[in-house]
């Protein structure tokens, strides 16, 4: 495998969070039955014209700024031609020569810390079609032009990945951060985010990218990965014995693990692009682009730097806390509240609480246990009232009663035991009731140290303040 | 009151707001018109007689309260290129013939507002393809001169019908010259205003670039009638050009003296007729009676004007009929085997021969390796024609010259050869390739046939063009004729 060199670029589809729909007035939502939410230009009707959204544009100028692109102050929306039932018009309206953005990057984390660039060619306009229907229609093919004129940014990457692993964060990272421009509601299930990879294989060292093919409409990042993976091996085994790699186009069969030929590169469609005459090239001046550039909040990677010095935090814990712009939020909200211990609040939001919200499988943003409630709780541990094992018990309760830490504390009695006194009692005590191990400590077998301080805990319900218990015990055993 | 028929649009308006005649009596004497000369004429495809006269009623009752616009209870008919809720717009296409439109184009909706009463939907070349109305499905349309002569095209019903009296003014569309070749043809007046002025939502594209509504009338004071109530800037038109709209009919008395003409040297080619000519140069003796001053201009790169424009009509008609597959509206084949069927089949019946070919034509010019070659060239010396008239226009006000060659032609003359048949619109095509209004007038007859005068203006001079107009017709009469068997 080491002497084959993987090369990958990836087309994602963000589909873009206006209101309405990119050339008419109507709306985006999705799921609503079909073909209400097209109207008369959405279904291409004779002498129907685009306008288009404004709304959308400055989307665009939105992750071009965010990714460090040239705005084009002139862009041309074109026409593609191509025959398809779900396409009303006979043709899409997308960029072609001249797209509104070009030239960005992304900065993405490989495995081992490193930081890579990867170069983004162009981002452009451009309107969905709509969705052929078959079930419950033998013999026939429904049509559903809701989707038609869905406003869409298709984001077209450098051929700069080398592995799935780099493709996968690469599309996290942009995932992450349409979500963070409020862009894109990044939804994959819904397919408002997907993508198409170029995957080609060529010898280490090798100048000349090979032959590609392109996977098309990957909708999670686990299919980007074995998809890719798939294709790899393919395209090696292929090549290892002597046989070339076909250009076309294959779709990924997620039940069976495969990518499959779709159309080759000889039965690919001549699209014939042409500057749409019903839509004037698309002029975005100045002040346009700082009205938007007003409007771009903090970015993930200027987060998780400040993360990093404002907070204490390791690179690595700041990039999972700002992956998404909620779950950092989230986590401020708990620091400003508990500001005592920044990284142990990090601990907490990344450990018990990311690990009960996927037992739900929910989003933060759900609100099941708002910040502060987890604040309060940290505010108890800093505060000595309980310890951190506690703490966790303290969470569990909080988490499936919906209540918070004092009252678990208080209903529980769960308070930290910090009087000496009665700490000092439950030490005598257990060395009232293990004199032979008592013994077998004073002849200098140390190990038992810890035997007496469990047998502590357990009589005081693990409530023993462990500082307070580790130093008094120490006094004591030693007579 | 009778002979209303032969009234000017102007004179309609003005008459009903006197009360000096009602609509429903307009109305009814030009339906029992229409009717009459359907069966040679054949210049209408539909006639919406019951809608026209509950509208004629309606404005009656507006006028009698003394209420109105511009044109209320004035009889008109649309082209049948333009979408009119709830009665079939078929485009003199097969494809579009079952489909009744679920929406007024903004031209149609802007002339009912003004109060003009819709007659019906005239007949035309198919998708505006044509320049003698022999591509309709509908059949051709007969010109009033001659009925052994076309009419010209594509707006062929419409100028048809305003020159034997059957409505004072109908709408058009003109892409290639499809407005000023009927009215030269025709012997009426015919506006093209400037790319942008008039909304193109609603009106069935065929060269979304090149296509404007506009006007056929009897006169130039007309055509400013009706087009100051058709003109402006429409939201859903991303074309249409947010500059406001003069009062073209206050402006019609513009004096004309001192006005700067420019005759074009290459509309004096040898293809023009040498009477059609004589007529054109007689015209501007005239103007220049009225004070102009005529100079010599140029336009040397607009011998090219028809290849270009028949690499990038086309270009645009393949795209903009791609959306007649039969899947939405429109004709659609019995029982397709499967979709390649479906299309194949669905537009193969669906479509006439002249749209096909130009289908094809645009296919093949944007198809890759022949798009640098075609397309992008045309696009090119497109430019290179804006430049010409940019730099005509530096020194006189309008360029003038004939609409067309030569008078009708017989039908079916030309119908075997393209070619020949394009040429017809070489001397319109320049101002649709650059977006200029233009306006063609009668001025003069060839052995009893109409020829036009073409007058074409700077971007936004619609004004200055319908005064220019409006001055010749104030001291000539060929606008007046009518043809024998009309009047």
């Amino acid at each position: 495998m080491s002497e084959w060199e993987t090369v990958i670029g990836l087309e994602i589809h963000a589909q873009l969070a206006t209101c309405s729909k990119i050339f008419s007035g109507s709306a985006t939502a999705y799921g609503a039955p079909p073909n209400t939410q097209a109207d008369l230009v959405d279904l291409g009707y004779p002498g129907v014209l685009p306008v288009l959204n404004g709304q959308a544009v400055r989307m665009a100028v939105k992750l071009g700024l965010a990714i460090g692109a040239r705005i084009a102050e002139l862009s041309v929306l074109a026409r593609k031609n191509y025959f398809y039932p779900d396409l009303p018009k006979g043709y899409q309206i997308s960029q072609y020569e001249l797209p509104i953005v070009s030239q960005g990057s992304l900065e993405i984390v490989l495995e081992d810390g490193q930081r890579k660039r990867i170069g983004i060619t162009r981002a452009h306009l451009e309107e969905d079609a709509g969705k052929s229907l078959h079930e419950g229609l033998p013999g026939m093919t429904g049509i559903d032009l809701n989707r038609a004129g869905t406003p869409l940014v298709e984001i077209v990457s450098e051929p700069d990945l080398r592995s799935a692993k780099e493709a996968v964060a690469y599309m996290k990272k942009m995932h992450t951060l349409v979500r963070y421009l409020e862009i894109s509601d990044g939804n994959m299930q819904e397919g408002s985010f997907r993508c198409d990879a170029n995957v080609s294989v060529r010898r280490a060292g090798a100048q000349k990218f090979g032959t590609r093919a392109e996977i098309k409409n990957l909708n999670s990042f686990r299919f980007v990965e074995r998809a890719i993976n798939f294709e790899v091996a393919r395209q090696i085994e292929l090549l290892e014995s002597g046989r070339p790699v076909v250009q076309e186009t294959r779709l990924y069969d997620p039940d069976k693990g495969e990518t499959r030929p779709m159309r080759s590169k000889e039965e690919a469609n001549d699209y014939r692009y042409f500057p749409d005459p019903d839509l004037l090239p698309l002029k975005v001046d100045a002040a346009l682009i700082e009205s938007v550039r007003a409007t771009l909040p903090e970015l993930p990677d200027q987060k998780a730097a400040r993360f990093c010095s404002e907070y204490g935090l390791s690179p690595y814990d700041a990039g999972v806390l700002t992956a998404s712009r909620e779950l950092a939020d989230y986590y401020e909200e708990v620091v400003r509240a508990a500001p005592a211990d920044p990284k142990l609040a990090a601990n907490w939001v990344m450990g018990e609480l990311a690990a009960a919200l996927n037992k739900e499988g929910i989003e933060v943003s759900a609100g099941r246990l708002p910040a502060a409630r987890l604040a309060e709780l940290l505010k108890r541990i800093a505060d000595g009232t309980i310890s951190g094992k506690i703490a966790k018990e303290v969470f569990e309760l909080m988490w499936s009663q919906s209540t918070d830490a004092d009252a678990v504390i208080e209903s529980k009695g769960l308070r930290q035991i910090t009087d000496s006194a009665a700490i000092l009692r439950a030490i005598e005590d257990v060395m009232a009731k293990n004199p032979s191990q008592l013994a077998e400590y004073r002849a200098g077998k140390d190990k038992l140290f810890g035997f007496f301080v469990g047998q502590v805990m357990k009589a005081t319900g693990g409530k023993a303040n462990p500082a307070q218990l580790n130093e008094l015990l120490r006094n004591k055993l030693c007579g | 009151m009778s002979a209303l028929h032969t009234h000017t649009l102007s004179q309609l308006a003005e008459g009903l707001r006197r009360k000096s005649f009602s609509s429903v009596e307009l109305v009814g004497e030009l339906l029992a018109r229409i009717e009459k000369s359907q069966p040679l004429l054949n210049a209408f495809i539909s006639v919406t007689a019951e809608e026209a006269l509950a509208a004629a009623r309606a404005a009656d009752r507006t006028l009698a309260a003394g209420d109105g616009g511009a044109l209320t209870g004035v009889p008109i008919a649309h082209k049948d290129i333009f979408c009119t809720e709830g009665v079939r717009t078929t485009c003199g296409s097969r494809m579009l013939d079952n489909f009744v439109s679920p929406y007024d184009a903004t031209v149609v909706a802007k002339l009912k507002r003004a109060g003009a009463v819709m007659l019906g939907k005239t007949n035309m070349d198919e998708f505006a393809m044509g320049s003698s109305n022999e591509n309709s499905f509908y059949g051709p349309v007969r010109n009033p001169w001659n009925p052994q002569l076309v009419p010209g095209g594509s707006s062929g019903g419409s100028a048809a019908a305003v020159a034997a009296r059957l409505v004072a003014g109908a709408t058009a569309t003109d892409t290639g010259g499809s407005i000023r070749q009927p009215a030269a043809l025709c012997g009426i007046t015919g506006m093209k205003p400037t790319y942008g002025r008039v909304s193109r939502y609603g009106m069935v594209a065929f060269a979304s670039s090149l296509d404007q509504g506009g006007t056929l009338t009897a006169t130039a004071a007309d055509a400013a009638l009706m087009l100051r109530e058709m003109a402006g800037f429409d939201p859903r038109d991303s074309t249409s050009v947010e500059t406001p709209v003069p009062d073209y009919v206050a402006a019609l008395e513009e004096p004309i003296a001192g006005l700067r003409i420019g005759v074009l040297a290459e509309f004096f080619d040898k293809g023009l007729d040498a009477e059609n000519e004589r007529c054109v140069r007689a015209a501007l003796k005239v103007l220049e009676g009225l004070g102009a001053k005529v100079t010599q201009a140029s336009l040397p790169n607009l011998p090219l004007s028809v290849p270009v424009y028949y690499v990038v009509a086309p270009a645009e008609c393949s795209s903009n009929l791609a959306r007649y597959d039969g899947v939405r509206f429109g004709h659609r084949c019995e029982n397709p085997r499967d979709l390649n069927d479906l299309y194949r089949r669905s537009r193969g019946e669906g479509f006439g021969a002249e749209v096909k070919r130009r289908v094809m034509t645009g296919t093949y010019v944007l198809s890759a390796g022949y798009y640098d070659a075609y397309y992008l060239k045309a696009q090119r010396v497109r430019a290179l024609i804006n430049e010409d008239f940019a730099r005509a226009f530096n020194g006189v006000d309008v360029l003038i010259g004939p609409t067309t060659p030569t008078p009708a032609f017989p039908i079916g003359a030309k119908t075997s050869d393209p070619i020949t048949m394009y040429l017809n619109d070489i001397y319109t095509i320049g101002a649709n390739l650059a977006g200029l209004p233009a306006i063609s007038v009668p001025c003069g007859f060839v052995q009893g046939l109409p020829v036009g005068l073409q007058i074409v203006g700077p971007h936004f001079s619609e004004a200055r063009v319908l005064s220019a107009a409006h001055a010749f017709q104030r001291v000539t009469d060929w606008h007046t004729r009518i043809p024998v068997g009309y009047a």
